[in-house]
């Protein structure tokens, strides 16, 4: 009785994983340490597998009868899966702030709360939906050898000042995000317009230049690093900081206008069946302990306050609705064509 | 604009004349659509919690055709409710907060201002039956006119006692003398009187005038104790030798029927602190009931012990003892016993000695003596 249940269960999800059509680029199984596999825990994130993966272990070895499935995918097919197909998922992890504000604000979040959520600061949670475990600076990466002898631009005035001096240098050999393919370039764009009106300067100016467009960080590093282009601007610093560099040919700038910080959050999914397990993950991730395991094996900096105030040009993406404007069809569909014409030029 | 909400869920819908443009399809469009520029605000569901949803209406040039263009923007309530939630506990708080001090200082308070009239009240109670004395205590001003009134009361009810005991002491004082007048000359009549008939009334009236003049001089015996148990004079005196003395007084009364007055007294004086009068009238008592209640040719004991700090007097007859009558019945003013309606006597004498034990911090027992009689204690601490 009990296979063939368990039979028709397999098969039942098998036909729903296939339903949900979510676009997976990675999927592994974390079996429980001490095989007893009664429950498991499904974690739905855009972090990949092999950054992740030490957490897990980490939450494992305090929670021995856990099985963990971990499941990659993209940023707009993760908030498609939750948003649109409710997939069985009961962490959601991401990058995309927007998104995952979009999720919580439509009630696609379970409420937590707990000592370690309520010690978050302020500017790292939204409500008792969402949790923020990492803070990543999107910095400006440089090419050392192709500026030898050229003052750093330490600010975006002083990045504009570059660009109209040495346009032959600079000229198809500027790298940045395509916020058409990029929900993290797209996140940081309007981010950038929302602070400060020299965003929109600055890509007429990068747009005089012919930038190539990027849809990943990584991409955007590798070049960076091959010479093919000397400048990125608005690239994860957390992806330039792990990169294995052993000629330092890379040169990370934090701008000192201003440096947004993105918060990878987590949440706890509505549909989720187990939410004690869930909420003990999210418990686990924001502890002492698994911050120290996110900022040590991961690479990804921790939550710190501390931190944010010994930079003050360090900004915090806010974590509320006001990030919910950019993911509105009508202004997104504004916003990139604005963005098209100033950096495209068409 | 959505940044300022914060901790809140906000939903938005444009609609462009009733064709929704963007935003959330399903959020409810006002019931009566807004006129003029002045937005309405109204409360409804959406997505199973109730929002409040303010919206606008404009006409908007589109293509050179006016077209009506809709605004609505909702927004939850907890973070209002949170702060409603969060002014009412605090408000029960306080409110409870100040219930618990005023009880706690209202009970403070009514214990305060009634412990001088429990004070007062305890003093006047531990008070022995004859305390008469007016109260001194230093009390709150709000008492004084309580205190003044009861020493006021205390006043009249000591005078009346006074005027009673002294009307007593009077009264049988002015009885007293012209029995024994009376007597006087009865016994003259006896003496001249040959006939035998005429003489057994004269005696038997001779009998009633002693009776009476025994009740007047015990009536006497008692407004004095009574009075000197109020104002008694100490003094150091030797019990032994007191004792002695009144058997001596009793012994030519008891010699008449035959009666022996056996003293068993310590060669060493014992030294007490006490009114004398008061003493020697309940010694009188003591003995002269015993005399009065044993049979002829009896002995009486009169023993004198120290036992733990205390003097012990023991009046031992072998009379008709109390049959069964309890001490304290007959301790009471006028009460006599039931067996003793052919002897002379008034009913105040055990009255006197328990009084009088009592104005000396002492003890007064009377029991049965075993093989016949009454066994009378009286016991006093030793000075």
């Amino acid at each position: 009785m009990r296979g063939i249940v368990l039979a028709l269960g397999l098969i039942l999800s098998t036909v729903a994983s296939a339903l949900w059509a979510l676009d997976i680029e990675e999927e592994r199984s974390f079996p429980a340490l001490d095989g007893s596999g009664d429950s498991e825990l499904a974690i739905l994130s855009t972090t990949d597998t092999v950054v992740f993966a030490p957490v897990i272990v980490a939450f494992q070895t305090r929670n021995p009868s856990v099985t963990v499935r971990y499941t990659v995918a993209s940023t707009t097919s993760v908030f498609g899966a939750i948003h649109n197909e409710g997939a069985a998922f009961d962490v959601v992890v991401s990058s995309a702030m927007d998104l995952q504000m979009k999720l919580a604000n439509d009630g696609l979040a379970q409420g937590y709360r707990s000592d370690r959520t309520l010690a978050l600061p302020e500017w790292a949670r939204w409500r008792d939906r969402l949790f923020g475990f990492a803070q990543e600076p999107v910095v400006t990466v440089l090419n050392r050898a192709a500026f030898a002898g050229v003052p750093l631009p330490r600010t975006r005035a002083d990045l504009i000042r570059l660009m109209r001096d040495r346009p032959d240098m600079l000229r198809g050999r500027i790298g940045t995000y395509d916020p058409n393919v990029s929900g993290a370039g797209y996140l940081f764009a309007t981010q950038d317009a929302r602070q400060s009106d020299t965003y929109w300067r600055l890509s007429e100016v990068m747009g005089g230049l012919s930038p190539r467009l990027y849809a990943t960080s990584s991409a955007m590093l590798s070049d960076l690093k091959e010479g093919r282009i000397v400048l990125a601007y608005n690239v994860l610093g957390s992806y330039a900081a792990t990169r294995p560099d052993p000629d330092e040919s890379l040169l990370i700038v934090e701008p000192e206008d201003f440096t947004h910080i993105l918060l990878r959050t987590a949440l706890i999914a509505r549909a989720s069946e187990q939410p004690e397990l869930a909420a003990a993950f999210v418990d686990f991730l924001l502890s002492p302990e698994g911050q120290a395991v996110v900022d040590t094996e991961t690479g990804l900096p921790a939550i710190s306050a501390q931190h944010l105030r010994a930079g003050p040009h360090l900004r915090p993406i806010r974590l509320d609705p006001g990030l919910l404007v950019f993911v509105d069809p009508l202004m997104r569909q504004r916003f990139l064509s604005e963005w098209s014409s100033a950096v495209l030029q068409r | 604009m959505l940044g300022s909400i914060g901790e809140d869920r906000v939903f938005y819908r444009i609609l462009v004349e009733s064709e929704t443009v963007t935003g959330y399809p399903d959020l409810p469009v006002p019931a009566s659509p807004p006129s003029g520029l002045e937005p309405v605000y109204y409360t409804a569901e959406f997505q199973d919690v109730f929002v409040r949803i303010a919206a606008v209406e404009r006409a908007v040039l589109v293509a050179g055709m006016p077209k009506t263009v809709s605004i609505l923007v909702a927004q939850t309530q907890s973070a209002k409710d949170a702060i409603v939630a969060q002014m009412t506990n605090r408000a029960a708080l306080l409110g409870i907060g100040f219930f618990a001090v005023a009880a706690a200082l209202s009970i403070l308070t009514a214990r305060s201002v009634l412990r001088p009239v429990n004070d007062l009240a305890e003093a006047v109670g531990r008070r022995g039956p004859h305390d008469l004395r007016p109260v001194v205590r230093s009390v709150p001003r709000e008492l004084q006119p309580m205190v003044r009134a009861l020493n006021g009361f205390i006043g009249r009810l000591q005078g009346a006692l006074t005027r009673t005991e002294t009307f007593i002491a009077e009264a049988a004082h002015h009885i007293r003398t012209p029995l024994a007048t009376l007597r006087t000359q009865a016994e003259t009549a006896l003496r001249l009187t040959e006939d035998d008939a005429m003489r057994a009334r004269i005696r038997s009236m001779i009998r009633s005038v002693d009776d009476s003049a025994r009740s007047a001089s015990q009536l006497l015996d008692h407004a004095a104790v009574v009075y000197r148990t109020d104002q008694r004079t100490e003094e150091s005196l030797d019990l032994g030798s007191l004792i002695a003395r009144v058997c001596d007084r009793f012994r030519p009364a008891a010699d008449l029927r035959d009666i022996v007055i056996a003293t068993q007294l310590p060669t060493q004086p014992v030294t007490i602190v006490a009114d004398l009068l008061l003493l020697e009238s309940a010694l009188r008592n003591l003995i002269d009931n015993a005399v009065k209640y044993s049979h002829v040719d009896g002995q009486i004991d009169v023993r004198l012990e120290q036992d733990a700090g205390r003097a012990v007097i023991t009046v031992m007859d072998r009379g008709r003892g109390l049959d069964g009558a309890q001490k304290a019945d007959l301790t009471d003013r006028f009460r006599r016993g039931a067996n003793v309606g052919d002897v002379v006597g008034s009913g105040l004498g055990l009255t006197i000695v328990r009084e009088v034990a009592r104005a000396q911090s002492g003890r007064f027992d009377l029991t049965e003596r075993d093989g016949g009689g009454a066994c009378a204690v009286l016991s006093l601490p030793l000075g």
